[in-house]
């Protein structure tokens, strides 16, 4: 019995790289805006970009708030991605402070405007970065087997900050300034890079989403 | 708990503050075809646009570049379809310029599969435009593209719009400022005067307008070696280069633009 991969579809983001990155890894994935089938779903995938309150005005214009909730609480893997991973937070503070879904303990915040040495540097953070442990074993998650070649694509101006350091599974490091590039708490995972756009790695950390 | 596997980042070798450096290519579209020319004129058919973005994304290509250059002259884009054939075997982001009028026209581009969209004509004729796509679809996709000519007399350079066609007695380094406060994400910054010439880029251009914006600058136009590559990061603090010519004429290969650029000590992206 093939798993039924649901992309949260409320009008964010390039939603058609998702399932095409999802076909490709051989997952029996659809968009959906329908509760029921969010509700019904094997595995979540809540990606988006843009602007945080526009992102939770969207879930909430679409019905879809509350279904999001409830599917994180009963066990089944979700991903956020990018603006759906600091949506799983509890705050934003990008322009004005919003209430984000509360499904891990944090806030976002800004990325820091200048490097470790205090110098600028560019904003939004755009680029392939490699991942670095954070804290937790990768084993079992869905980070499990990534070698050296591990970098992936990021582009935001905001960054999760989890309350918990427990909640961080990988780092990156931008000119010496750590951005949480994936967070997790038990089967609830959020990445900040796309994996959708960071070639065969991400595929990879795709793949093992969908077979947790 | 594999604590063992813990430990620091790679410290970047260069002493500019630059995120990881950007290796991107570029292709320009005429109707069905990908092009190249000289200053912006003169195409040359080079072949399919999709075979080549297919075969850039398995070379390991850092993104990708459309640009469909008549689309200003006929006021619409024609990549949707050639964009959609793209997102099913790329996985990287792609970028995609040309003839992009209003929030119709990104919608339709951004669910076809592009990731961000470039503006040049249409932001020039009405910059507002930079802020409602960048208000409604979010900065991270708002790639404004300058086409840079040099004045005669070493008096800066003019925006041209139409791909170098028209002028617009705009100064680039004004409007590149101007661009990043209406909310723009990224520069793709293109020397007319280098383009096509494999003569380097203009380093002074990128580094005008590097000293003017907080956002990423993609440099564009002239690379012939990998010396130009490293210029443009290094002289000008360019954050990523656009790459054509090189590529399409097989005078080099990205694995081995990346070794080198790696080799100078450019933060690129590491490859299995």
């Amino acid at each position: 019995m093939s798993r039924k991969v649901v992309v949260v579809d409320y009008g964010i983001g390039n939603l058609l790289s998702v399932t095409r990155a999802l076909a490709r890894v051989g997952a029996d994935a659809a968009l959906s805006n329908s509760p029921n089938e969010v509700g019904a779903a094997d595995r979540v995938i809540l990606p988006g970009v843009g602007a945080f309150g526009d992102g939770m005005a969207g879930l909430a214009a679409a019905g879809l708030t509350d279904t999001v909730k409830r599917y994180a609480d009963r066990g089944r893997p979700f991903l956020g991605i990018c603006l759906g991973m600091q949506m799983m937070l509890d705050t934003s503070m990008e322009f004005g402070s919003h209430a984000g879904l509360g499904l891990i303990a944090g806030t976002v915040v800004p990325v820091p405007t200048t490097t470790s040495d205090n110098k600028p540097h560019k904003i939004p953070h755009i680029g392939w970065n490699r991942l670095t442990p954070a804290g937790d074993s990768w084993n079992s998650t869905i980070l499990e087997g990534l070698s050296d070649d591990r970098d992936t694509y990021f582009v935001h101006s905001f960054m999760a900050d989890p309350t918990d350091p427990a909640h961080r599974l990988a780092d990156c490091d931008y000119n010496g300034r750590r951005v949480s590039a994936v967070i997790r708490r038990d089967h609830l995972y959020g990445c900040q890079f796309h994996p959708e756009k960071s070639g065969p790695v991400g595929l990879r950390i795709l793949q093992s989403f969908v077979a947790l | 708990m594999a604590a063992a596997a813990r430990h620091r980042p790679e410290r970047l070798k260069n002493s500019i503050p630059v995120g990881t450096f950007r290796l991107i290519a570029r292709l320009d579209i005429k109707g069905p075809n990908l092009i190249k020319g000289v200053h912006l004129e003169g195409l040359r058919v080079i072949g399919d646009p999709q075979e080549h973005a297919r075969r850039y994304y398995e070379a390991g290509a850092d993104e990708l570049i459309y640009m469909d250059v008549v689309a200003s002259l006929y006021g619409r884009n024609n990549l949707t379809d050639i964009v959609r054939y793209t997102a099913e075997n790329v996985f990287i982001p792609l970028t995609v310029g040309g003839g992009i009028r209003s929030i119709d026209d990104v919608r339709l581009l951004l669910r076809s599969g592009a990731d961000k969209i470039a503006l040049n004509t249409a932001a020039i004729g009405r910059p507002e435009l930079i802020s409602e796509i960048a208000g409604r679809f979010g900065s991270q996709c708002v790639v404004v593209s300058i086409e840079a000519k040099r004045r005669p007399g070493g008096h800066g350079w003019e925006c041209l719009t139409d791909n170098g066609r028209e002028h617009s007695s705009l100064d680039v380094v004004a409007w590149a400022e101007r661009a990043v406060k209406l909310g723009a994400g990224e520069i793709l910054l293109t020397s007319i005067d280098q383009e096509g010439t494999r003569k380097g880029f203009d380093i002074e251009l990128i580094r005008a307008v590097n000293s003017v914006v907080t956002i990423p600058v993609i440099a564009s136009g002239g690379m012939g070696s990998v010396d130009h590559l490293v210029a443009a990061a290094h002289d000008g603090g360019a954050d990523a280069v656009a790459m054509a010519d090189i590529l399409h004429y097989k005078r080099s290969d990205l694995p081995a633009i990346r070794a080198a650029a790696r080799a100078a000590g450019l933060p690129v992206r590491t490859l299995a």
